[in-house]
């Protein structure tokens, strides 16, 4: 069960700046598409060594929505890869999906 | 107090300026993506604090502590816990914040920052001077500082622009020099007996004429570094 994304720390660290709110949205929705694309772009072409320095850029994002499994995941995903494996791929593109859904809500 | 942000993520930037924003009298004066921009800004302006993502692909948080000569308070960045970190291996890191960074921790910073500045010199060399055995060493490898109880290295060889740490349980590769390592270390457990080596000669096990037994490694002993060593022994 992948835990869903909110924007609870953006909101408690913004309170009342609108502006800080609003400009925190748009850096999401406009660097999650660009970094989800590089990621399915390195792993398609097997460049491990690139696709887990995305997958650690991409788990920051994790902990900031409040996916707290999902950032464990990660943390495991980057370390499979370093080694060579990639037993949590399929798991970390439901999380990406489940990211990208949201990002349109908000 | 004045502060400069460096880290590759424009969210991160984003949430470390507006965390900044709630503390009177910090004013974030400019913002980089990565660490060499920085380095050209830190030439021309005096600035107080750095706060300062560790994992930047290139050029990472730790080379940038690297390079300055005269720096300012640093506070690290990052997003792994497994980093936490390197931050009491340079003098000028006050501190280090796990993102996401909650405000409440972030006052905490500020508060350790204030402190270290209004710290006498002479109080911090005392407190390196007294750094010494049950103290750790990180090093940094792919990316991931790796922490090492200063009193179970052993010996640590020069190995081109690489270094070989070998305790009693592991045997590390680093990118760094015999030099820059030496000076991390207390001269209460660890010497230089060769060009190439450093011992910790606490492990020593025997010596003979030219080389030292240190658990299962034969160390050479230069003839310019025998007297030292010999010296520092008890001898009967």
């Amino acid at each position: 069960m992948i835990d869903q994304p909110n924007l609870n720390y953006v909101n408690e660290l913004a309170g009342d700046d609108v502006e800080f709110r609003g400009q925190f949205i748009d850096i999401i929705k406009n660097e999650f598409p660009q970094e989800k694309e590089e990621y399915f772009g390195h792993v398609s072409n097997t460049r491990v060594k690139e696709t887990a320095e995305i997958v650690h850029k991409l788990k920051h994002k994790f902990n900031i929505l409040g996916m707290e499994n999902s950032y464990k995941l990660a943390v495991v995903y980057e370390m499979e890869l370093l080694e060579g494996k990639h037993d949590s791929q399929s798991k970390f593109k439901e999380i990406l999906e489940t990211i990208e859904e949201y990002i349109k809500t908000i | 107090m004045n502060c400069i942000i460096i880290d590759d993520e424009a969210m991160a930037r984003a949430i470390v300026r507006q965390l900044c924003s709630k503390i009177p009298g910090l004013d974030v004066i400019e913002e980089f993506d990565n660490a060499i921009s920085a380095i050209k800004f830190l030439n021309q302006q005096d600035i107080d604090v750095i706060f300062l993502d560790i994992h930047m692909p290139g050029f990472s948080g730790v080379d940038f502590v690297q390079t300055l000569k005269d720096p300012p308070k640093v506070v690290m960045t990052t997003s792994d816990t497994d980093f936490a970190i390197a931050a009491y291996e340079y003098e000028c890191i006050v501190d280090y914040l796990v993102k996401p960074i909650t405000l409440e921790r972030f006052e905490k910073s500020i508060a350790k920052i204030h402190s270290a500045s209004t710290q006498k010199p002479q109080a911090k060399v005392a407190a390196n001077a007294d750094s010494a055995v049950g103290e750790d060493l990180y090093i940094n490898i792919d990316r991931r500082l790796i922490k090492l109880k200063l009193d179970e290295i052993l010996v640590i060889e020069a190995k081109g622009d690489y270094i070989d740490v070998k305790t009693e349980k592991e045997e590390h590769r680093v990118h760094t020099t015999l030099k820059k390592i030496k000076e991390k270390l207390p001269e209460k457990l660890f010497l230089q007996i060769h060009r190439s080596y450093i011992i910790n000669f606490t492990k020593i096990i025997d010596i003979e004429d030219n080389s030292v037994l240190i658990a299962k490694n034969v160390v050479p002993i230069s003839r310019s570094n025998r007297p030292e060593l010999m010296r520092r022994l008890n001898l009967l």
